[in-house]
């Protein structure tokens, strides 16, 4: 199974590789969720949904479902 | 040509655009609908130099031109139609400057429909602590547009936005980017099949699902030699444009923002860390929640009893000033007491809304909806069902105005039919009499039965308006194409200014949205409890009068009148006490005397009209209604009093006293009237059975003709609140009946 934003740890940072265009609405994009950006995981709720996130400065607040969908590489941990 | 200049205003949510509309028009502001639908449409007249005037329209935050919401649709419907009325002169785009790339992407949309367009760059006060230069001039040349850059806080920079609006033939109209890159081929076709038309705005038409009134989406594309993609080729090519903008806005970026990012400070990070945290996060809602609960329950009782105070006096003074007939009655008794009924609401929505208010400008309303969507999404609501559920226990009336905040359609509407559930205090009165006439004293692990009692009420009235969410929301058909992405914006101090026009704006909203109709119900309702064709009604005086004369007065009336005279005498101290206030043993004979010629005329005046009340057109309701009461425990008395109380739930009290013919200040005397009274058998009418089937009955039944008011306000029909109306009765008549066969 693919690396995803869900599968992100609190103050994770990681840029976007794959994207599903099908499924996802272009919302996401156009708030700066796009390939090669930068995401960091702010916050997740209780019951893990839904989840914050700050991609290329957007605060953003998606849902798990849509955040499974999002493949991710990390990179080295929170300083 | 009108001498207006026609000005739309567009932008990001969360940019401030609310801010800038307010700078520019001040007051003069107009709130209505788009025809036929229920979104806002917010209109303002700002004054330019010169005699000038701008009209300026507030659209639909919005995040591009690609719609996901009813919200969105009427943006990008008005732009594309250039014969509509509204149609812009010019379009000012707010943008926020710490979020610039973002807001580009939907003004280079707007440029590209050659729309003239001016950009306004919004919270410059926030440059210096974010590290944040620009190149304005630079800007404005590689955009092809005029900037003004803008602080609504400091209130700098909104004059140059009012010269570059007056000077709007001044700016350019040419697009910034060729969107025919992103499929040569495709729009290659697009432009030999309609010369006449601007490629991107035929892109626009073709993927957006608006419904065009007047541009004819048909028509446009009646021409069937032009083939179309599919949806998902669509879709792929929007995502190229989308991606293809944001390399456009990249490059301009890059020459002309500059962040240094050790100037900038992190105290977003923290609060959020705090306010989003999963234990303090929701105590700290919690309390915020209690906050607004005591406000409204608590600190409007204040200038509510005042205003309940001052109709009250009004309507006497209407009364004893004008000569004595129907006018004056209706005046006095239906007007008077229709506008008192509106009014009487006005400190709760206040009072709500500037708390939304405050929690939507401060950035905190988001983290809401960050910790509730998990918790409502089961039963179709939203996370910002929350508050308005929560509110709902002092008034249902702000709070199905506070809906207004849920984008969703769907989840707003659910949320709107379910929030008159939730224990309003109106029905505190109904509930208090009744609990303490047949829930008997006795306790169970420290809790008297009557306080455990009022609490399932509540508790009962949370649980139905979740259940039936639950259940709307798998009979409701709407289909709904938000997703959920919920932008944080970044907190920021309210603008007081804005909290007040959104306090104005709300009540005014309700005043002469719901108003007319309360006032409308209200005169009815007074016109059917003030008149009858009967003779007995006609001549109600002369027969009660004779039969005082034949039978003397109601063993109610009698105990009504020694009571008062107990109490006078209790209260006077007489020759015991040799003091200043000995009252001579004459005076007090006389005076005692007085007093009882004036009670017996009032317990008279009470008789009468109670008898009046029986047999006006409501009396008659109410005894025809009978038959459809009786299941549920109840006699023609409480059919009226339930009639009555359509008005407002409270009003069932008062209702009873008159029927009663007790005096309507004294509480306790009402209850021991009801507890008097029996059914034809005998037997106590308020018992355990009929008591709580009328407290389950209230609890359920939509008896509030203001929320239904402001329901049809709300959702711009009669359709939902007929329907809430509905099955909210027949909720309420089906547990009540159920209650009552099980317990008698």
């Amino acid at each position: 199974m693919s690396f995803t934003i869900a599968h992100l740890k609190r103050g994770d940072k990681a840029i976007i590789r794959e994207f599903p265009i099908d499924t996802l609405p272009i919302k996401l994009l156009e708030l700066g969720c796009l390939p090669g950006n930068e995401v960091e995981l702010v916050q997740i709720a209780p019951l893990k949904d839904p989840i914050y996130i700050n991609v290329n400065g957007s605060h953003i607040a998606i849902r798990r479902a849509v955040a499974m969908q999002i493949e991710v590489e990390p990179i080295a941990a929170h300083e | 040509m009108s001498k207006h200049i026609k000005v739309a205003l567009i932008g990001n949510p969360n940019t401030g655009k609310t801010s800038v509309f307010n700078q520019l028009t001040g007051l003069k502001q107009k709130v209505g609908n788009y025809p036929g639908i229920t979104v806002e449409k917010k209109m303002g007249i700002c004054k330019l130099s010169r005699g000038v005037k701008a009209h300026i329209l507030d659209l639909p935050g919005t995040y591009s031109l690609n719609t996901t919401s009813l919200d969105e649709s009427v943006v990008v419907e008005l732009l594309l139609n250039r014969k509509a009325p509204d149609f812009p002169d010019v379009a000012v785009v707010v943008s926020d400057v710490e979020n610039l790339k973002r807001n580009l992407l939907l003004f280079t949309q707007i440029k590209d429909l050659r729309i003239p367009a001016i950009l306004v760059i919004n919270m410059a006060d926030r440059m210096d602590r974010k590290g944040i230069s620009l190149d304005i001039p630079k800007m404005e040349s590689l955009l092809n547009t005029r900037i003004a850059l803008v602080s609504t806080r400091k209130n700098t920079g909104i004059e140059e936005l009012k010269q570059l609006i007056e000077k709007y033939r001044e700016v350019p109209c040419g697009p910034t980017l060729d969107v025919c890159k992103i499929d040569p081929e495709y729009f290659g076709q697009l432009k030999n099949t309609f010369p006449e038309e601007d490629p991107y705005k035929l892109w626009v038409v073709i993927t957006q699902d608006v419904n065009f009134t007047l541009l004819e989406k048909n028509d446009l594309l009646r021409d069937r030699s032009f083939q179309t993609k599919s949806k998902t080729d669509l879709k792929k090519l929007q995502h190229r444009e989308t991606i293809l903008r944001y390399k456009h806005i990249n490059d301009i970026l890059k020459e002309t923002y500059k962040v240094d990012r050790e100037a900038a400070k992190g105290f977003r990070a923290s609060l959020d860390k705090i306010l989003t945290h999963k234990v303090f996060g929701y105590l700290i809602f919690f309390v915020i929640l209690l906050t607004i609960f005591q406000a409204i329950y608590d600190w409007s009782s204040v200038p509510m009893d005042f205003i309940d105070a001052q109709f009250a006096a009004a309507s006497e003074w209407i009364k004893e000033t004008l000569p004595p007939g129907v006018f004056t009655n209706l005046i006095a008794e239906g007007i008077i007491a229709g506008i008192g009924g509106i009014v009487i609401f006005i400190p709760q929505i206040a009072f709500l809304f500037f708390f939304i208010a405050l929690l939507e400008e401060s950035g905190y309303m988001s983290r809401v909806v960050f910790l509730m969507d998990r918790l409502m999404r089961p039963f179709g609501l939203s996370g910002k069902s929350v508050v308005p559920l929560i509110s709902g226990t002092a008034c249902a009336i702000p709070a199905v105005m506070a809906t207004r905040n849920i984008e969703n359609w769907k989840e707003r509407l659910i949320t709107i039919l379910v929030t008159p559930f939730t224990t309003c205090s109106a029905r505190l009165p109904v509930y208090l009499i009744i609990i303490a006439l047949v829930i008997p004293d006795g306790r169970l692990l420290g809790l008297s039965y009557q306080a455990l009692t009022l609490m399932m009420l509540y508790l009962l009235g949370f649980a139905m308006a979740i259940l039936a969410a639950t259940v709307l929301n798998k009979i409701l058909k709407i289909r709904t194409r938000t997703f959920f992405v919920v932008e944080m914006p970044n907190y920021k101090w309210p603008l007081w200014k804005n909290v007040f026009y959104t306090v104005v704006e709300k009540t005014k909203s309700f005043v002469y949205g719901a108003g007319k109709i309360i006032l409308a119900i209200s005169i009815v309702l007074w016109f059917l409890g003030s008149n009858g064709y009967t003779d007995q009604f006609k001549n109600a005086e002369q027969i009660v009068s004779e039969r005082v004369a034949r039978e003397g007065l109601s063993p109610n009336s009698q105990a009504f009148i020694t009571n008062k005279l107990r109490e006078y005498r209790t209260s006077i101290p007489i020759g015991v006490t040799p003091s200043e206030n000995r009252i001579p043993v004459v005076a007090l004979q006389d005076s005692l005397e007085r007093l009882q010629a004036d009670l017996r005329t009032r317990v008279i005046n009470m008789e009468i009209a109670s008898y009046r009340l029986e047999h006006s057109l409501i009396g008659q309701m109410g005894k025809s209604f009978e038959p459809l009461v009786r299941p549920l425990g109840y006699d023609w008395k409480i059919g009226i009093a339930v009639l009555t109380s359509f008005a407002a739930r409270e009003v069932f009290v008062g209702t009873l006293a008159t029927i009663y013919s007790v005096g309507n200040d004294e509480e306790e005397t009402i209850k021991n009237r009801m507890a008097a009274e029996v059914r034809p058998d005998g037997k106590p009418l308020f018992n355990l059975a009929s008591g709580v089937s009328l407290l389950l009955f209230y609890a359920f039944a939509m008896q509030c003709m203001s929320t239904l008011a402001i329901v049809k306000r709300e959702t711009n029909s009669w359709k939902w609140p007929l329907l809430q109306l509905g099955f909210m009765t027949v909720i309420a008549y089906i547990t009540a009946l159920a209650a009552y066969q099980i317990l008698s």
